[in-house]
């Protein structure tokens, strides 16, 4: 009952959320919409025991990409100048075919979502036991998934440095 | 010493090489003579080395031993390795020190010449080709030098290069050697076949038993062309009289001495291939004739000092084929070895006369010159005596030798006796001509020529190179076979043909062929110490016969419309309605098609990148509805 | 308890409206908002179908996600700025010069 309740209030949440995104037409509003996007899926989250993944959510997405948003929405000044009227004559057809697909994808999922779940049998384990530790979130992380861990470092490490090579301000002379 | 020596045999073909590297990259900035004296003390030590190398064979205990440098492919046999024994060493010796003696010379001819430095670079690196050509221990080794003597051979025709006939003839002999090349590489895919070694130690020995008659002589007639294109035999040996644009020296090392006798020396070499088939023997002695025949007539006509002496060489060589065809491998080697000295010394008196006639080579303007130059004439009349087969001289011995081969060998090769004697009463007379028209008679010279005795860089090897045509022959005479002895160990295992036994029948062999060589000698003697009017009328009474030896049968005419032309125009067609429309209009085609397809979907590349993204979600979305329909 | 088959309806509505705004908006920042909806959708869906499946390799999956996301947000903010360094424009519009 209480799953329920949370699930009907976060999606709520992180579906206004979302179109806030799109709809505001001051970037900083939409960065706000975002943020209570992620602050919901969190939530959800906490509810499937992930705890971890949870944290994470918090503390590098809503904490430290959304802060990087803003400072760039500040850094290159608000741009209102975008009007809701679609330029391009192509994209309007296009996006208006896709909507269509998207949406009945959408009620389709909804309607016909109730799939059997057939659990593989070689990596199961009782998720409820481990009561949403880190330590079972690290256990497979660091032997199976190892050197995809070790290649995720580098590229945090490459993305830096590519950063700072791109945004990098040589003055003239 | 000679221990030492035979270690360090590598060093004979290291030091010409050396030398050549060295003055490839420092030789253009050195003073004019250092360049050709650094060159001539290469292969002068290269001479040291070899000759203190071959000191055991000269006492008689020396063994032939095989020296492996480096081991390339030892499974096919094709090694680094240098096979010592007396017929590389002979080689090695007349290479090095003819080529020795030419080289000082070369010094003194190309003095004033803007490429000099250049001009030695490629002498020496001929010597190392020619030297990695006979001491190879593998017929992979000789063809590798086989093929480098050719380029050096292209090379130096050409040096004069912006001369176009200069360019031409060395594209000529690059080409018709190709053919050769072409019965040498299908001779050695044939040999490899059968031994499944190209190593001269795993075929010489085993030869007998596993080669048949057949392969033998398809073998045996497949070097032949090889060494036909090479040495300049029938039908391959247009490109010699045209190799004459080279620079006299060069003429003198390569197409006289040295490399055109790479033919000789492969069959002489492949003595137990030959061995058996006796079918390629004969065409071996017989093409070897027909050419000593063919180019004796040509060289009688000729009036250009260089032409007749080509020809000359071209005759000569023809007899080393008839020797070696004839199994008589002594007197081929014999004769190979006195030809290079007497043969050397008449390019290089040319030279000195060409030099001291400012570069003319036309005998009719020549006539007289012994008063004016008497070193080159005394040494060029001592090698013209050589080789018309005046005794004692060098000539006379080892044509003899082969002569009288011929006559005891029999049945076939007797006509090629009668042949050889009547080439030997041509070459007698066109030699005397030659001397007679530029030495002796009055002068007829224009009056800007001032002829002069050249300097004594040049006259020097004139006077070695006529000592040597002196006493040369006297290492092989009935009187005492040194030179057979020297050799013997090589052809152990292969039958040999010596000429008559006893002293009558030497006297009467001997008798013959000086008779023969007295004949041409006496008539064109007599013919041409006459003015030009007279000996003019001379020749032109021998109208028309005399106007095809002069233009040489016209055979350049005549590959020129069955062979080149035709080539030419295959390839014209191969170039413009092959290649042109099809090759190019299939390459053209896909370039067309590419074009065409990137003009029609170009449009798709809007430069929008939300355009993009709409793509990608339509490709995304048609994959999950795919999906979704095959139930995946 | 929920059936999982409604947080997959939730993913899958967070991700059209990602995707809309996406193909939508011209601002390249709102844009890469979007693409955090996206991933985020997608991540909810690892996450609700890893409990299902009691599979923790679900969990593991979203965590390389969120680190890859991090880094593409870090270089692609950093070429946002570049870009308005040149043209004082953040709409990918007017940044057509690969037109074919």
């Amino acid at each position: 009952m209480v799953e329920a309740v949370l699930f009907v209030l976060m999606a709520v949440a992180a579906l206004t959320g979302a179109v806030t995104v799109v709809l505001a037409r001051n970037p900083i509003y939409s960065a706000i919409g975002l943020l209570g996007t992620l602050f919901s899926v969190a939530v959800i989250y906490v509810v499937h025991l992930a705890h971890l993944v949870a944290a994470v959510q918090v503390i590098v997405y809503a904490g430290a990409v959304l802060t990087l948003f803003l400072f760039v929405i500040m850094l290159i000044g608000v741009d209102k100048s975008e009007r809701r009227i679609e330029t391009l004559p192509s994209q309007r057809i296009g996006v208006g075919a896709i909507a269509i697909l998207l949406i009945a994808g959408v009620v389709a999922i909804t309607v016909f979502g109730n799939f059997e779940w057939v659990p593989a049998a070689a990596s199961v384990i009782d998720l409820d036991a481990t009561n949403g530790t880190v330590a079972a979130v690290a256990e497979p992380m660091f032997t199976d998934w190892v050197l995809a861990f070790e290649a995720t470092a580098l590229l945090l490490t490459i993305g830096a440095a590519g950063a700072v090579a791109l945004a990098h301000y040589r003055r003239r002379n | 010493m000679t221990d030492l020596a035979i270690d360090l045999l590598w060093l004979v073909i290291l030091l010409p090489l050396a030398g050549a590297l060295f003055l490839h990259f420092v030789g253009q900035r050195l003073p004019e003579p250092m360049a050709g004296l650094l060159a001539s003390a290469a292969i002068g030590l290269s001479f040291l080395v070899g000759l203190v190398g071959a000191f055991p064979f000269f006492q008689g205990d020396g063994e032939a031993t095989t020296i492996l440098l480096w081991s390339w492919m030892p499974a096919i046999g094709a090694n680094l390795e240098l096979l010592w024994d007396p017929l590389s060493a002979l080689m090695t010796l007349i290479v090095t020190g003819v080529g020795f003696l030419i080289h000082v010379f070369a010094i003194g001819y190309m003095h004033g010449d803007e490429r000099f430095g250049r001009f030695f670079v490629n002498l020496n690196l001929f010597a190392a080709s020619m030297l990695t050509l006979v001491l190879a221990g593998n017929y992979a080794m000789l063809f590798l030098g086989w093929e480098l003597v050719g380029l050096c051979s292209y090379l130096l025709i050409g040096f004069w290069f912006t001369r176009d006939s200069a360019a031409g003839a060395a594209k000529k002999a690059f080409v018709v050697n190709r053919i050769g090349d072409f019965g040498m590489m299908v001779a050695l895919m044939l040999v490899f076949a059968a031994f499944g070694t190209l190593s001269y130690a795993g075929i010489f020995d085993r030869a007998g038993e596993v080669l048949t008659t057949g392969v033998a002589t398809a073998i045996g007639l497949l070097f032949l062309l090889a060494a036909a294109g090479k040495s300049a035999q029938i039908p391959l040996y247009v490109w010699l009289p045209d190799a004459m644009e080279g620079p006299t020296p060069v003429s003198a090392l390569i197409h006289a001495a040295t490399m055109v006798t790479a033919g000789v020396y492969l069959v002489a070499r492949s003595a137990a291939i030959f061995e058996l088939s006796p079918t390629a023997q004969v065409t071996v002695a017989t093409i070897g004739a027909a050419t000593a025949l063919w180019a004796a007539s040509i060289a009688i006509a000729q009036y250009d000092i260089k032409k007749v002496l080509a020809y000359s060489t071209i005759s000569q060589l023809g007899y080393m084929f008839m020797a070696v065809g004839a199994t008589a491998y002594v007197a081929g080697i014999f004769h190979l070895m006195t030809h290079a000295f007497f043969k050397a010394l008449l390019f290089l008196g040319a030279g000195s006369v060409i030099h001291a006639m400012s570069d003319e080579q036309d005998m009719r303007k020549m006539g007289g010159l012994l008063s004016k130059m008497p070193v080159t004439g005394v040494t060029m009349g001592i090698a013209t005596l050589a080789i018309a087969g005046v005794p004692p001289l060098a000539g006379f011995w080892s044509k003899d030798e082969i002569l009288g081969s011929l006559f005891a060998r029999g049945g076939w090769y007797g006509v090629l006796w009668v042949v050889g004697l009547l080439t030997a009463a041509m070459t007698a007379f066109y030699m005397t001509r030659q001397w007679v028209m530029v030495f002796w008679g009055e002068p007829r010279w224009s009056e800007d020529a001032h002829p002069h005795e050249s300097p004594g860089m040049m006259t020097l090897p004139l006077i070695a190179l006529a000592a040597l045509t002196v006493v040369g022959g006297f290492v092989n005479t009935p009187f005492r076979f040194t030179l057979e002895h020297f050799l013997e160990p090589v052809f152990e295992g292969v039958s040999m043909q010596h000429p008559p036994e006893g002293w009558g029948m030497f006297a009467l062999m001997a008798g013959i062929s000086v008779f023969a060589g007295l004949v041409g000698l006496a008539a064109a003697g007599l013919a041409y110490r006459r003015p030009m009017e007279d000996w003019a009328e001379f020749e032109q009474g021998l109208q028309p016969v005399w106007g095809w030896w002069e233009q040489a049968y016209r055979v350049d005419d005549f590959y020129n419309v069955t062979v080149v032309q035709p080539g030419k125009k295959a390839a014209e067609a191969a170039a413009f309605s092959v290649d042109l429309p099809v090759i190019d209009g299939a390459v053209n085609g896909v370039g067309r098609l590419a074009r065409g397809i990137g003009e029609r979907v170009r449009v798709l590349q809007t430069g929008q990148v939300r355009n993009y993204a709409a793509l990608l979600f339509a490709g995304a979305i048609a994959l999950v509805v795919w999906l979704a329909v095959t139930g995946a | 308890m929920v059936a999982p088959g409604w947080y997959m309806a939730l993913a899958a509505a967070l991700f059209l409206v990602g995707a809309l705004g996406l193909l939508i908006r011209r601002n390249a920042l709102v844009m890469f908002m979007c693409i955090e909806l996206m991933l985020n959708a997608v991540n909810l869906t690892l996450v609700a179908a890893g409990r299902a499946l009691n599979d923790i390799n679900g969990q593991v999956a979203v965590f390389f996600i969120l680190v890859v996301a991090a880094a593409e947000v870090v270089v692609g903010l950093a070429i946002i700025v570049s870009i308005f360094r040149l043209r004082s424009t953040a709409s990918v519009d007017e940044l057509s010069e690969m037109k074919g």
